[in-house]
């Protein structure tokens, strides 16, 4: 039992929880701590009982090293837990709304690494019919074998899982895919298929273990043999891909009533005595993790978060586990070697053969170095899946991945550029057409006013063409303005089809409805804004 | 956990350039000793100064630019150039003319334009043929192969190696030999100036120039590079694409030709065998800084380097054209590959 838990509020895509406890408050093991803000979100449970301490910034699982807020609980190791909500057993009799909540109550989100929230996955619209449920048991990358042996364990619940989930969607059929290279797995998998009943509609395919073949993408595309398309997500093809291990947390979730507090972790890299699989805690800092494998026992060169092709190396062993933590690594100088600086690109083309999306690697490296934004993305930048495989083939030790990477931020960087300025534009010609109209009524009612003056001594002829010669300015200046409302309006047109760069076209699933809330949130505040300008005078 | 920070993937890399280069001077090992064995020391010698001229030349531009001259040495691209080059050249090759080559191929064709990665023409045959076309004379002055019934015939020795340091920095003869004996025109060279003097291909294989498919000594080495590049694709420093393309392109061209007038046009394994069609096969036109990188562009690259071989010895000026070809390919790889872009993984194609 580790003495801290550090629970960060924002382990998952989308908004960060909101924390429900504070400082000084004693907690239950399953007690929700953090509630969802927002849709795309996901609550956050006490993983053991104790005393939460802190509610403060900690150093959290992060490439750069950055710290963000996180619930500190010092564990009283009681491990005693909150009442729970009752077991949804009868899942198929109640309102699938229901469902959902619970789904989203336990905090559960894809445990595969993306993190993303179970609840909103699983609820794709109407409009998407699934036909397809694929579950995802295959490794992501090499050293990680947690699925494996979560398949291996506990193949029961995880089909107890995937029968919930199927239910949810009104799928027809079940892919459970699994590399070859874990024949106990398939065996467990398959056994428990066959016990469950469920044969006619469940299947346990073997995959050639062949990285990455967990990518959601690349799955899809190996089990049925569809594309799902280039900006779109698994929905719009009828196909929902889940991960054993979520599957496995929906069940405990539906049917027991237990939140998601723990996980299956790989801890491997020969720094470590001995490779093992550990349920840990949510919170559980790496560096206790370290302490319970009996240290570090050898000289590591890194110590890595996630798998060896995509993870991130931690600047500190002091950041917790979260439930998007699948592995940790401690590498040593042999399996991590410095590779040395990077020589010149020899366009030998292996990045090329490997590349599992079909791209150049090699001219969106050229056009990332010479920050070519435009060029990076008509090479379709925003496929990439950043998978590291043209990096570890390349014979020049070139860092690709980081040099998309780095094109991918400046992409989004600059059309946020973009869309701020437009803002402030729209702003600003508002504002002008606001001043002038007022500007406009302000002289009609001088004249207005004149004109009831000049009629009351006499109505002489220079009064009139006076008169008449205002009109026609008048005319003159509702016909420019007519002109402008055009193009403002035709500009506005434009901008709703959808006719800026690229790079909002390619986003993730994930990343765009990120967008869309944030848009919404934007235009909301907009909104605001202008109502405030109006009234101001 | 000193330099912890850096992007994935973090596993240790599997290739190295330095290593690609290695396989390729290994590669052109057996075709190497073949040439020793035909055509005597002058090959070693050549091979020998191209190296220390292209190294040197490489490390003094590395100083020029403030570049690290070690990491530049020690890529051996530099050696690679050296060698092809040497392997083009004629055993019989002054000195400073091998000088002149390769710092034009380094200086010129590779440093000017950025170095290695950045050079649009393969430095080798851009060097190659600077010299083919500036000095003519001297870059068709080849030996006889050295087997016995056409040294006999000519009253000829085989040079010692000696005689070659002598013959390349001197350009002194042995005692008693004349140049007009000496030389010996190339298999294709001869079947050219045969066949402008009207000759049938059955009237001018009767030579005991020829062997079975090409020139005698000649058709052999071109079977150990062929060894060497199925090393290497072996290997997978090469895949099959460029080589493949290009023979086929050969093949196909000179088939057709052969095939309408076998008397006036040479048979395919002709071509194959003689100059240096599989040596460039293998080992020039694969060079990837100057090829095309997708793989549809490369079949067409290659394709279009093996009917621009048979057009050019066929109806060019000059007897062997691989070299000419490659440069031609080189200058249109980059629009190539800019059209032949692969499908990209969930584009085009209607979906499901």
């Amino acid at each position: 039992m580790p003495a801290t838990l550090a629970i960060p509020l924002l382990q998952h895509i989308g908004m960060p929880a909101r924390p429900l406890v504070a400082a000084g408050e004693r907690v239950l093991a399953g007690q929700l701590i953090a509630e969802a803000r927002g849709y795309v979100s996901a609550s956050a449970h006490a993983s053991s009982s104790g005393t939460v301490v802190a509610i403060e910034e900690r150093p959290i699982p992060h490439p750069s090293g950055l710290s963000a807020p996180c619930i500190v609980i010092e564990t009283d190791g009681a491990d005693a837990w909150a009442e729970l909500p009752e077991p949804l057993a009868d899942y198929k009799s109640r309102d699938p709304a229901e469902i959902h909540e619970r789904i989203r109550w336990a905090g559960i989100v894809g445990l595969g690494g993306a993190a993303f929230p179970t609840s909103v996955k699983l609820n794709p619209g109407s409009q998407q019919l699934i036909q397809t449920l694929i579950v995802n048991g295959a490794e992501c990358e090499p050293y990680i074998t947690c699925d494996d042996r979560l398949m291996r364990e506990h193949a029961d619940r995880i089909l107890r899982g995937v029968r919930i989930i199927r239910h949810l969607l009104g799928a027809e059929e079940v892919l459970i895919g699994i590399e070859d290279n874990k024949p106990e797995a398939i065996a467990s998998m398959q056994e428990a298929v066959a016990e469950s009943g469920t044969g006619h509609a469940t299947r346990v395919v073997s995959l050639p273990t062949l990285y990455p073949s967990g990518g959601e993408k690349q799955l899809i595309k190996l089990l049925t043999g569809k594309e799902v398309p280039s900006n779109g997500f698994p929905a719009q093809i009828g196909i929902l891909c889940q991960n054993v291990a979520t599957a496995a947390a929906v069940a405990d979730a539906v049917l027991e009533g237990r939140p998601l507090t723990s996980r299956y972790v790989t801890l491997s890299g020969r720094g470590f005595a001995e490779p093992r699989n550990l349920e840990v805690r949510i919170g559980t800092l790496a560096s206790d993790l370290i302490t319970r494998m009996g240290g570090i026992q050898r000289e590591i060169r890194k110590l890595v978060l996630g798998g060896p092709m995509m993870g991130f190396a931690l600047a500190s062993p002091e950041v917790p586990i979260t439930k998007a933590a699948n592995c940790l690594l401690a590498l040593t100088p042999e399996e991590s070697p410095d590779p040395g600086p990077a020589l010149a690109c020899i366009r030998c083309g292996k990045c090329a053969e490997v590349c599992p999306v079909n791209l150049l690697p090699q001219q969106l490296y050229w056009h990332a170095r010479s920050k070519d934004l435009d060029k990076v993305q008509d090479y379709n930048l925003f496929d990439c899946i950043e998978c590291g495989c043209c990096a570890y083939v390349c014979p020049s030790h070139i860092p690709l991945v980081q040099y998309y990477r780095y094109a991918k931020t400046e992409s989004w960087a600059r059309e946020n550029d973009r869309r701020t300025a437009e803002h402030a534009r729209a702003r600003h010609e508002a504002r002008d057409a606001r001043l002038e109209r007022l500007e406009l009524e302000r002289q009609a009612k001088l004249r207005r006013k004149k004109e009831a003056l000049d009629q009351k001594p006499d109505i002489g002829k220079t009064a009139e063409s006076a008169a008449a010669g205002s009109a026609a300015a008048d005319a003159k200046k509702a016909i420019i303005e007519a002109a402008r409302q055009r193009a403002a309006a035709k500009k506005k047109a434009l901008a709703e089809q959808g006719m800026g760069p690229r790079n909002t076209r390619d986003l993730s699933p994930a990343q765009q409805r990120l967008v869309d809330v944030v848009d919404a949130r934007r235009g909301a505040a907009q909104r605001r804004e202008l109502e405030i300008e109006d009234r101001d005078p | 956990m000193a330099d912890a920070i850096g992007s994935s993937p973090h596993g240790a890399p599997v290739n190295r350039t330095d290593q690609v280069m290695q396989q390729v001077i290994l590669a052109l090992v057996p075709g190497t000793v073949a040439m020793v064995w035909y055509f005597g020391w002058g090959v070693l010698i050549n091979m020998a100064l191209a190296s220390a001229f292209a190294v040197a030349a490489e490390a003094a531009v590395m100083k020029l630019r403030g570049r690290p001259i070690k990491s530049a040495l020690g890529d051996c691209s530099a050696l690679v150039t050296a060698l092809l080059f040497a392997i083009a050249v004629p055993p019989t090759l002054p000195w400073w003319l091998n000088l002149l080559g390769i710092l034009f191929a380094i200086l010129v064709v590779k440093q000017l334009y950025g170095g290695l990665g950045y050079n649009p023409f393969n430095p080798a045959m851009a060097g190659y043929v600077f010299l083919l076309v500036s000095y003519p004379l001297a870059m068709t002055t080849w030996l006889p192969p050295d087997v016995p019934e056409l040294l006999e015939a000519r009253g000829l020795v085989t040079l010692s190696f000696m005689d070659s340091l002598r013959l390349i920095f001197t350009g002194a003869l042995p005692l008693g030999q004349a140049w007009d004996a000496v030389s010996s025109a190339t298999p294709l060279d001869e079947m050219r100036t045969q066949l402008a003097q009207n000759q049938m291909i059955s009237e001018i294989r009767e030579s005991p120039l020829w062997g079975d498919y090409g020139g005698r000594g000649w058709e052999w080495v071109g079977n150990w590079f062929l060894v060497g590049g199925l090393y290497l694709l072996w290997r997978r420093v090469i895949t099959w694409h460029i080589p493949a393309s290009m023979l086929l392109g050969l093949l196909l061209s000179s088939g057709f030709f052969w095939l309408l007038d076998a008397l006036a046009y040479p048979f395919p394994a002709f071509h194959m065998f003689s100059g240096g069609a599989i040596l460039g096969a293998f080992f020039i036109a694969t060079d990837p800084v100057s090829a095309c990188t997708t793989k549809r562009g490369q079949l067409i690259y290659g394709a279009s380097i093996g009917v621009l071989v048979f057009v050019i010895r066929t109806w060019g000026g000059y007897p062997d054209a691989v070299a000419f070809s490659v440069l031609l390919m080189n200058i249109a790889a980059p629009t190539i590959d800019y059209y032949t872009q692969p499908r990209v993984f969930g584009h085009g194609r209607s979906s499901g």
